[in-house]
């Protein structure tokens, strides 16, 4: 039996752009996503399903990429197979668009991850760069009773079980745990492979499953949120930029080393 | 009986109360007081030692003790199954615990295992007059808005950013009552194990804890210029870190990256130079207190968040800059 991997994969406003590009509808509590500014797979995931395709290099198995949310760009979320996964799975659904609650996330995750028939594998980006929350596969090990890893910057498979490098403060610690297993993964894994030509044809080939919470026979109750969002606002910065002067810049630059003198921060 | 009072779980560092669990206590007791209810922590360890007394000291009024040889050493599983006997034992209305590298991991795992929701990384916590639900504002989409949040689940659960509270002032006159909590653990809960761990040379200070960060963008232009702030983080004894961009041109290691996709880092001063200040940036170092910024764009966001900034090139700036600052830091 090939292993069976499934990554969790975000689609996120691209974090790169301009604060000046963000805009808060405060009425509807909601971030407009700027028109012209294509959204992305969070860097962290993009980190995960590198994870798994490095085993899949090694071994037999397959990649599904799970993700949740709505208003999908496949533009976005064929990239992970373009890299090199096997299959896509989304869960869509309106009744999620303002959902901002990880247990309900969890909830959806782990039926969808049931109807797939479970995993050997998940791997998940260590943290949205959304809501940063770092929850959603925590939740997921917890619900389905698997062992749980996090902050991995190389995953390997074998003996029924997953060894993880795993980032501590003072380097890195090698942690074993029995599959099935969650594992979180971190940017220093590496730069995640870029998408082949092949790789990129035989993705604009496959079409993903598509699953809404009926589907996954959800009951509302469950999907009933356990953290309500109040209020979403731009918070008020009052930073006022000194700029230190100079007759040239290396004046300028000694006139910042008195600045800083003078103010006790060196 | 109804779920009452504020728990911190508290985390032990060396034997003694952690700071950010000092600072966690001073976020619960405005929230105990508000509520008339008491303000608890929750020590876990092979021995808890002075902790406790420390925890009264910082406003606490009940210390629920877990002590198991198998905790001497943080292990998630065990880690976790101590804790929420402690919860259960507790059965606070409102959980309190700091977003550190335990809370990160521990957090999640217990709000599933609770069945609760759980409002994340919050720089205020606090319970309105009159009021019995727990209002949260936490930072997302890299800082650039704030969101309150309420839980509408029991106990109401958050994690606290460190360093967003000041610590509780201590009054060592205080006291409290221990209660201890019988978690019944054994080894094999432990499902992750620990084979070996690695040390790696770093030659600098840790980025998360250093007083004073300097940090090198795109604007760099390669990985030599690096050296110039290697230097300069010599001469003030601070860690050294780098933008997404010049990490990805593979100038510097990931381990230096600073930023959403990175480390964050809480800094009395962090100088950057040649970084231009996306909000993947400024997501990973907004909890500096103060920004120094060189860049030739006065343009820059990154000259938005800066208290001090220069406009040039930064080559210019910065061997002047660090000039001096040897000659004062000699002084």
């Amino acid at each position: 039996m090939p292993l069976n991997i499934v990554v969790l994969a975000k689609q996120v406003i691209d974090p790169e752009i301009p604060m000046s590009a963000f805009q808060v509808d405060r009425d509807n509590r909601r971030i407009v996503t700027p028109a012209n500014i294509p959204p992305v797979v969070n860097g962290f995931d993009e980190n995960a399903v590198e994870a798994s395709l490095q085993i899949k290099d090694s071994q037999e198995a397959t990649v599904t990429v799970l993700s949740m949310g709505t208003g999908f760009s496949m533009d976005a979320m064929k990239k992970p197979l373009a890299m090199g996964a096997d299959e896509l799975v989304l869960i869509q659904d309106d009744a999620f668009v303002n959902s901002i609650d990880s247990a309900v996330t969890t909830r959806m995750l782990v039926a969808a991850l049931n109807k797939l028939g479970g995993f050997d594998l998940l791997i998940a980006g260590r943290q949205a760069s959304d809501w940063d929350n770092a929850q959603v596969p925590l939740g997921v090990a917890e619900l389905m009773s698997a062992s749980c890893v996090t902050l991995g910057k190389k995953v390997e498979v074998g003996d029924g079980k997953v060894v993880v490098e795993r980032i501590v403060p003072e380097g890195y610690e090698v942690v074993e745990a029995p599959l099935p297993a969650v594992v979180t993964v971190s940017n220093e894994l590496g730069q995640p492979r870029y998408p082949t030509l092949r790789g990129i044809m035989a993705a604009t080939r496959k079409q993903p499953t598509v699953w809404s919470a009926d589907d996954l026979g959800v009951s509302p109750d469950e999907t009933a949120p356990l953290l309500n969002l109040v209020d979403l606002f731009v918070p008020s910065t009052v930073k006022e930029c000194d700029f230190i002067e100079g007759d040239n810049e290396e004046e300028a630059g000694r006139n910042l080393a008195l600045k800083l003198r003078e103010a006790k921060l060196i | 009986m109804a779920q009452t009072g504020v728990l911190v779980i508290g985390e032990i560092v060396d034997g003694q109360l952690s700071l950010t669990s000092k600072e966690i206590l001073a976020a619960g007791k405005p929230i105990a007081e508000q509520l008339g209810q008491p303000l608890a922590v929750a020590l876990l360890g092979a021995d808890v030692g002075g902790a406790a007394q420390e925890a009264f000291a910082c406003g606490a009024d009940i210390a629920y003790t877990a002590t198991d040889p198998l905790l001497a050493e943080y292990q998630a599983d065990l880690y976790l199954a101590a804790t929420d006997a402690v919860c259960r034992e507790a059965d606070p209305a409102v959980l309190l615990m700091g977003r550190t590298a335990i809370g990160r991991e521990a957090a999640p795992r217990l709000a599933a295992r609770l069945g609760v929701g759980l409002a994340q990384d919050c720089l205020e916590v606090s319970v309105a007059p009159g009021s019995t639900e727990l209002r949260a504002n936490r930072p997302v989409y890299g800082g650039n808005a704030m969101a309150t949040v309420s839980c509408s689940s029991s106990p109401q659960f958050a994690t606290v950013r460190p360093k967003a509270y000041e610590p509780a002032e201590s009054d060592p006159s205080r006291t409290g009552e221990v209660k201890q909590v019988q978690v019944a653990l054994d080894a094999s809960m432990a499902r992750s194990r620990v084979v070996s761990v690695v040390r790696e040379e770093s030659e600098g200070i840790k980025l998360e804890d250093a007083r004073i960060v300097v940090a090198g963008g795109r604007g760099l232009g390669g990985p030599e210029p690096f050296e110039d702030l290697e230097e300069l983080a010599k001469v003030l004894g601070a860690g050294i870190g780098a933008s997404r961009a010049a990490v990805d041109s593979g100038w510097v290691p990931a381990s230096w990256q600073i930023g959403l996709t990175g480390k964050t880092i809480t800094p009395d001063l962090y100088i950057t130079v040649a970084i231009s200040g996306a909000s993947q940036h400024i997501a990973g170092c907004s909890g500096a207190k103060v920004i120094v910024a060189i860049n030739k764009d006065a343009e820059a966001n990154i000259f938005k968040e800066a208290r001090y900034g220069v406009v040039g090139d930064w080559k210019k700036v910065l061997t002047a800059f660090t000039e001096t600052v040897r000659e004062l830091v000699k002084s």
